[in-house]
């Protein structure tokens, strides 16, 4: 354990990169240190005064950030190769646990850089089309009374719907990378949340031929790393181990119904 | 019509819900939004919302609704809008929960209610203590399944930097900038909703996400929409303390059992309590923050002699906890390292809401045709103070007001904007290119962002709960100070690929021309209303001031204008808790 009294400077070590099509390269940040920053402000501190470690004046570096209270899923990014959300990353927890060498800052390896540590994750949003990630209503109108759930379900169901699509769980996966069409833990998950729901259970079957598809449920290679690094605590291999029981019945029922 | 199409600007819950109400009407819509729509700054509400399900066998009603939602308004919002919120918000909540919303149950499996401030009933309906997070996931899943079928392109990383106005007058459209590319371009469109939240970023640190700049609303007000009730900015009592932001910790806490107390005599003194014995710690947020204020700073009992004091629930059991408030302990725990089911937390008041917002009529439209606006940039449902668990009620409700407004104002049209919409497209993107080219060269001497620290700072001081003339005329100076220094601000971002800094400039000017309108509106109204109390006029004063406040943009200042209150179905009365 580092003493924070002894620290005089959060040092960073950032990976850029200043258009997709430029290469990469590391630049080496400090700023005075003060107690109970997160990666996000720290970032904020740099912007305001944009200048490297030895001294350089560069251009502000451009990360993705919103809610900073680790519910809007955008800061996603490799601190220190773990991917987690940088604004609950706390720089005295890390300095405690590594030491006082930079923290190292990289965008997320399994989707196209925008620009530094901003990165496209549009393919997230298109794997939950896949899978049809809602539930097939009539209409938004009112017609009274929505069906009753049991707490017992809607407490599953609820865990679920913390996903924040932040990317982590798909940066952890092995089975997963940008050109892979592996739909994903959080996909697969998603499917048990509308499957458990009285209308969203209509269209069961739907959402299971995209399981059992190509890219679907069987590429999961039961690594776990998913769990390990989600920032909601999703339990996402139970989730994932429940949809293989689903699909598994439902490719036998359709198999006995030929 | 043939090429008949909406642009929606803003993918919170208002903007998501004016979207899937149009295209349900089989027109298509081009959704516009600075961030991935999930991630829109309606994600961060967290204790629930209101309406009058009477599932508790206490008898509530959706008139008890209504009126405590003008009482608690202190009577300045219009209250025919209000009513038919109030009126709607049961059918509202049961449609939300057919779509899919994982609402927190009771035994028999019905979407369970606890109480929020202001309130003697059990009205809240809430997902744990993160309702915002699971209504804007429920309506982002809809309007995906309209991106499927055809009816939605969406644009996200995408902001508005004008409006396309033709030469009569009419809205045809926004000119956008693609914040990767920075590509600037035309959305020719037959009306246009703007949906894009409030401004809390004017003050720095609050609650609000990083994207609430109020940018939007801005570009409106300069085009010559007025901005109503701009002073009445909502001051929620109990946020976390924080360098980078005031997290907010839900009334809900509060609703389930918290107690906020601070020593006195050596002894825990439950204040709210002590004064207000029917309400306790359920006294509605404007009157909570002055007493937080009041007991830290005026009698200077705080906590550790600092400005904060307690928010404890940790005589509640931990299993009732978890079940309701896990959402917010989360985020008290991650940030701050406690446990508050074991240690009560600390909290101070902090910016959260702005009542106020773009001038509408009752359906949502601007005074410039075609150009409508819902949701919190809007200034239609609180009046001086919000209640608690109405802004998810109102950023909704709006929207299922302002899409079939809009749907009706298209109906009425002879020829579709992109047949009649002639050079102006070209014209407005030439000048915003222009504007734009300028921006990428400023090399003056100010940095931005300490610049917008500076007016943060002030804006903190002088503008939010207590008012003092003397201070609010002095920081109206200040403004245009600082409005002077942005023209010498050196835009440090020289690149020329998603380019957060011009980006960031350009709101800059947007949040001080805001700036100016809520110290402007704040200065005029000497009286003390809901949100807005000046010590030098402590009561509210019917007589002279129930009115609805007017900024005009003319020739870079602020014009005033009073407008009368709707009070049509509630005679007002004097408001005590």
């Amino acid at each position: 354990m580092v003493d924070l009294k002894s620290v005089k400077y959060i040092k960073l070590r950032i990976k850029r990169r200043d258009d997709p099509k430029s290469p990469s390269y590391w630049q080496d940040f400090q700023i005075p240190y003060r107690p109970n920053m997160n990666i996000v402000s720290v970032l904020m501190e740099i912007r305001k005064n944009p200048v490297t470690a030895d001294g350089q004046t560069v251009n502000p570096v451009v990360w993705e950030c919103n809610c900073l209270e680790e519910v809007c899923g955008a800061c996603s990014m490799l601190i220190n190769g773990v991917p987690r959300q940088a604004c609950a990353a706390l720089t005295d927890k890390l300095i405690e646990k590594y030491g006082d060498r930079p923290i190292q800052l990289e965008p997320l390896t399994k989707f196209p850089v925008i620009r530094d540590l901003m990165v496209d994750r549009s393919k997230m949003f298109d794997n939950l089309k896949r899978v049809h990630a809602w539930v097939q209503v009539d209409g938004s109108w009112a017609i009274g009374r929505g069906p009753r759930l049991a707490d017992k379900d809607q407490r599953i169901a609820y865990e679920i719907a913390h996903c924040m699509t932040c990317g982590c769980c798909l940066e952890a996966c092995p089975n997963y990378n940008s050109k892979s069409d592996f739909v994903g833990p959080n996909a697969i998950a998603q499917v048990r949340m509308f499957n458990l729901h009285a209308i969203g259970r209509m269209q069961a079957e739907e959402r299971l031929d995209a399981l059992v598809a190509k890219g679907g449920i069987q590429d999961c290679g039961n690594s776990q790393n998913c769990k390990r690094v989600c920032p909601k605590h999703i339990n996402l291999t139970a989730h994932i181990a429940a949809m293989n029981r689903q699909a598994n019945a439902y490719v036998i029922k359709n198999f006995l119904d030929k | 019509m043939e090429k008949t199409k909406v642009v929606v600007v803003g993918g919170g819950l208002a903007g998501l819900m004016s979207t899937l109400k149009i295209t349900e009407k089989n027109i298509p819509v081009d959704l516009i939004s600075l961030v991935p729509v999930k991630r829109s700054h309606s994600v961060c509400a967290q204790g629930g919302v209101n309406a009058a399900l009477d599932t508790k066998g206490q008898h509530d009603s959706v008139e008890q609704h209504f009126y405590d939602t003008v009482y608690g308004g202190d009577f300045l919002a219009n209250q025919t809008p209000v009513k038919g919120m109030c009126d709607n918000a049961p059918g509202l909540i049961y449609a939300m929960d057919r779509m899919g919303v994982m609402f927190t149950r009771t035994s028999e499996g019905l979407i369970d209610l606890r109480r929020f401030g202001g309130v003697k009933n059990n009205r809240t309906a809430f997902a744990g203590a993160t309702t915002g997070q699971q209504l804007l996931y429920t309506l982002d899943e809809q309007v995906r399944r309209q991106e499927v079928l055809g009816m939605v392109n969406k644009y996200e990383n995408w902001e508005m930097i004008d409006l396309l106005i033709d030469d009569n007058g009419v809205c045809k459209g926004v000119v956008a900038q693609d914040l990767a590319t920075m590509e600037i371009r035309a959305f020719v469109a037959d009306a246009v909703v703007i949906a894009t939240g409030g401004a809390g970023m004017i003050y720095g640190r609050s609650t609000n996400s990083i994207i609430n700049t109020g940018a939007a609303a801005a570009i409106l007000y300069k085009h010559g929409v007025p901005f109503a009730n701009g002073e009445f900015v909502q001051i929620h009592p109990t946020a976390m303390l924080g360098d980078d932001k005031l997290r907010l910790m839900s009334e809900s806490a509060r609703g389930d059992g918290a107690r906020i107390w601070t020593y006195k005599d050596g002894k825990p003194w439950y204040f709210l309590e002590e004064r207000y014995p029917s309400y306790g710690n359920l006294v509605p947020r404007d009157i909570a923050a002055r007493e937080i204020y009041d007991v830290c700073v005026n009698m200077g009992l705080g906590i550790d002699g600092k400005n904060q004091v307690y928010l404890d629930l940790s005589h509640l059991p931990a299993d009732y906890l978890n079940k309701r408030l896990k959402g917010i302990l989360d985020i008290y725990q991650t940030f701050y390292g406690d446990d508050p089911r074991k240690v009560p937390m600390k909290i101070f008041p902090a910016v959260h809401y702005f009542m106020g917002g773009i001038h509408v009529d009752w359906e949502h439209q601007t005074n410039i045709p075609g150009l409508f606006a819902a949701g919190e940039c809007d200034y239609m449902y609180h009046g001086a103070n919000r209640l608690g668990a109405n802004s998810l009620l109102s950023a909704m409700y709006s929207g299922t007001v302002a899409g079939p407004a809009v749907v009706k104002y298209i109906g009425g049209l002879q020829a579709a904007a992109a047949e009649t919409i002639g050079n102006i497209a070209d014209l407005t993107v030439k000048k915003q290119q222009a504007e734009h080219d300028k921006l990428t060269k400023m090399t003056g001497k100010e940095n931005p962002y300490k610049l917008h620290d500076e007016m943060s700072e002030i804006m903190y001081r002088n503008a939010t709960i207590v008012r003092v003339n003397k201070d609010l005329e002095e920081t109206d100076v200040k403004l245009q100070e600082f409005q002077e220094r942005w023209n010498d601000i050196n835009i440090t971002d020289f690149g020329g690929y998603s380019n957060q800094t011009i980006m960031y400039v350009r709101e800059l000017r947007g949040m001080m021309d805001l700036a100016r309108v809520i110290v402007g509106g704040a200065l005029r109204r000497n009286e003390s209303r809901g949100s807005h109390y000046k010590p030098e006029f402590p009561k509210r004063d019917d007589a002279n001031f129930l009115k609805t406040t007017l900024a005009t943009y003319k020739d870079g200042d602020p014009e005033f204008s009073w407008e009368d209150v709707d009070i049509q179905w509630i005679k007002p009365v004097e408001r005590k808790y």
